[in-house]
């Protein structure tokens, strides 16, 4: 089987982020970069599959500049066999993503692809969704469990939705996008770091796909959040009332 | 000049603090209480290949240098298990040196491939009480009997002994009054840490505790002739060269630990607040941190310069010697800062600098003096005359 796994490079979780003076964008002067964590988790699934049914094969992909060869090769040291790297250097909306990467599934013709269910930087949690649309494929998003079926043709996926888990089914081709509790990803290994060295990671301008890549939308300001204030102690619930009233304007 | 880690080398300590965080400091503040050796931390480091990482790839491990070596070292130190996760490991991934470079196909053969799956602990019996930092004193004494030898005598500081089957162990051949020169008639053997012929007693420290130091009494052990290591007589030699790379290991494992325990004080200091304001605010507070990884900083140059130079097969005496004295001053200092910036609560085992300041302090002291690094500094490096 086949198993096309997405990737992006995203601010590492663990950094402190600072809104531009203008809001503009955020200050990446000492960003750490890392592999989004949720398709950190799909490589992982990815993976599994693999070595469980063994004869497999998982491609990462990624769209950015040079610089995502580092996330890549993380990849590749974990265990994923080759990459492609969509080389743009514009910044680019979830639709213009779900249409680059289904050219990449073209020409791929992966059995499954599967995704993140949202990047931690933006959180749009939309390109799944659309490359699902584009490609007029199943989805299951979501995903905190993936069962394949004996003969490969098809996949059971538990999502955990709002009160409770849904299980659902459909036969692949399909998109699945993974949820924080699928599994834990391993970290590499020496051998496996070793490794990665030699593999293929092999880099498609983006010009090269024929797709329209024109903004479809435009961040007008960054804030960052609210700083929380540190509450206060009363002594009577009258004085608690009354400021509930005054200051908070709540009742 | 270079000063960039490579891509590869970023990813190793990118994986190597990855393996880490499933070791949080609770866990090492258990292992410290109990005393437990950490089984499953080093089965895990075993298991991602690193026990072999200078070991060469045609004996299964992947070649790599005492720079990718002491990169992994200083990312295990920073992750919070201080000297308890490094010791557990630090034979495992350069001991075996002596044995790679000196010994006999047959014995690498035998030998490597269980060291680096983590089947083969390994200790490193070379200090006795008698001698001390004198090593040329030593007296376990190895006779020559039928096809193998006979040891006995008595060993002090070797770490690991409950765990390892298998020690490198110097002894004399020949004794100390009857050689022309007081470094030769050592030998050097892999000898097996067999129960009937070695009691170890184990020496309660003032930290890591669960890396186990004991006192060896070898009654009569028998160590077949294949276990000998190079040639007879030349043991010391052996020695003395993995002392450099040790030196830059052990540095490694401070820088490590000190950026640790510096990276605590921050977090606390921006948190605690007192006379309503946080404490980090205070410059009494903020210039000795500051301080202290400005000098971390500092000694990590020189501890990857000497990396780099044994690396590329360049003397490395002078930069690996004081790459140790300066990381283990630095660490001690950072790990004591850390402690008074946690005012009370760094006297307290959950807070966990207290444990970092106990074991950095073991650095001044081995696995060679501070003292014993300035008489090689004063001596090879600014040709004063030997003063011992
Ligand atoms: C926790 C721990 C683990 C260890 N693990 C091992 C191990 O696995 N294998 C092993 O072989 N050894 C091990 N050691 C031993 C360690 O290497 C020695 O403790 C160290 O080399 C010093 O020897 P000593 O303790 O006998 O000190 P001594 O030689 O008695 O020295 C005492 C003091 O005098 C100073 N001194 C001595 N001579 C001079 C001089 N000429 N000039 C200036 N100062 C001098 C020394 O610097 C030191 O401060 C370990 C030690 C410890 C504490």
């Amino acid at each position: 089987m086949k198993i096309l796994v997405t990737v992006k490079r995203v601010p590492d979780p663990e950094t402190t982020i600072r809104v531009k003076p203008d809001g503009s964008g955020i200050v990446t002067d000492n960003i750490k970069y890392v592999i989004n964590p949720f398709d950190e988790i799909a490589i992982e699934e990815a993976l599994r599959i693999k070595e469980k049914l063994g004869g497999s094969e998982v491609v990462l992909a990624s769209i950015g500049t040079k610089v995502v060869t580092e996330q890549l090769r993380t990849g590749l040291a974990m265990g994923a066999d080759r990459a492609l790297l969509v080389l743009c250097d514009q910044e680019l909306d979830s639709l213009a993503v779900s249409r680059i990467l289904a050219k990449l599934v073209e020409r791929e013709s992966p059995q499954l692809v599967l995704m993140g269910k949202q990047a931690i930087d933006d959180d749009a949690n939309q390109a799944g969704q659309m490359l699902a649309a584009v490609l007029d494929w199943p989805q299951a998003t979501f995903a905190s469990q993936v069962q394949l079926a004996a003969d490969q043709a098809s996949v059971q996926v538990l999502r955990e939705v709002d009160g409770g888990l849904e299980t659902i089914g459909f036969s692949l081709p399909g998109i699945i996008t993974a949820d924080l509790r699928l599994n834990e990803p391993r970290y590499a290994s020496l051998p496996g770091i070793m490794k990665a060295r030699k593999k293929e990671i092999k880099e498609i301008p983006v010009a090269e796909l024929g797709v329209d890549i024109t903004p479809r939308l435009k961040i007008h300001k960054m804030d960052p959040p609210v700083k929380k204030i540190g509450g206060k102690k009363v002594e009577t619930v009258q004085q608690l009332l009354d400021l509930l009233h005054t200051e908070a304007k709540v009742i | 000049m270079d000063f960039q880690f490579s891509e590869e080398q970023e990813e190793i300590r990118k994986q190597v603090r990855a393996l880490c965080s499933r070791y949080p400091d609770e866990y090492w503040r258990e292992r410290d209480e109990t005393g437990e050796f950490a089984w499953d931390f080093y089965q895990a480091v075993a298991d991602a290949g690193y026990l072999g990482i200078t070991i060469p790839q045609e004996y299964g491990g992947s070649g790599l240098g005492i720079t990718e070596a002491a990169l992994v070292m200083q990312t295990i130190a920073e992750g919070g298990g201080g000297t308890q996760a490094c010791s557990s490991v630090h034979l495992g991934i350069f001991g075996l040196e002596p044995l790679i470079k000196y010994g006999t196909e047959a014995a690498k053969r035998k030998y490597l491939n269980k060291v680096l799956t983590g089947e083969t602990h390994v200790s490193f019996a070379v200090t006795e009480p008698d001698a001390g930092t004198n090593t040329t004193q030593i007296s376990t004494f190895a006779t020559r009997k039928g096809d193998g030898y006979v040891i006995s005598g008595r060993k002090v500081f070797i770490t690991k002994a409950r765990e390892s089957k298998k020690m490198l162990l110097l002894t004399r051949t020949t004794p100390y009054d009857q050689v022309d020169k007081k470094t030769m008639g050592m030998s050097l053997f892999f000898a097996d840490i067999d129960p009937e012929a070695v009691e170890i007693r184990e020496l309660h420290k003032c930290g890591r505790k669960s890396v186990d130091t004991n006192m060896l009494f070898i009654d009569n052990l028998y160590v077949p002739k294949e276990d000998l290591i190079g040639e007879e007589g030349r043991g010391f030699y052996y020695i003395i060269d993995g002392i450099n790379p040790e030196r830059i290991l052990v540095a490694a494992e401070c820088i490590g630990m000190g950026k640790r325990a510096v990276e605590k004080a921050v977090q606390y200091a921006k948190e605690r607040v007192v006379f309503g304001r946080p404490i980090g605010m205070n410059q009494g507070i903020q210039f000795p941190l500051a301080e202290s990884y400005a000098k971390l900083e500092t000694a990590e140059l020189m501890v990857y310069k000497a990396a780099w130079l044994f690396d590329h097969g360049k003397p490395c005496g002078k930069e690996a010697n004081i790459a140790k004295y300066m990381a283990a001053e630095v660490a001690c200092e950072a790990t004591d800062r850390a402690m008074q910036a946690h005012g009370g609560y760094g006297y307290i085992k959950d807070y966990d600098v207290e444990r970092y300041w106990r074991e950095a302090r073991l650095f001044r002291i081995a696995p060679v003096s501070q003292e014993m690094v300035l008489n090689y500094v004063g001596e090879h490096v600014l040709g004063l005359p030997k003063s011992y």
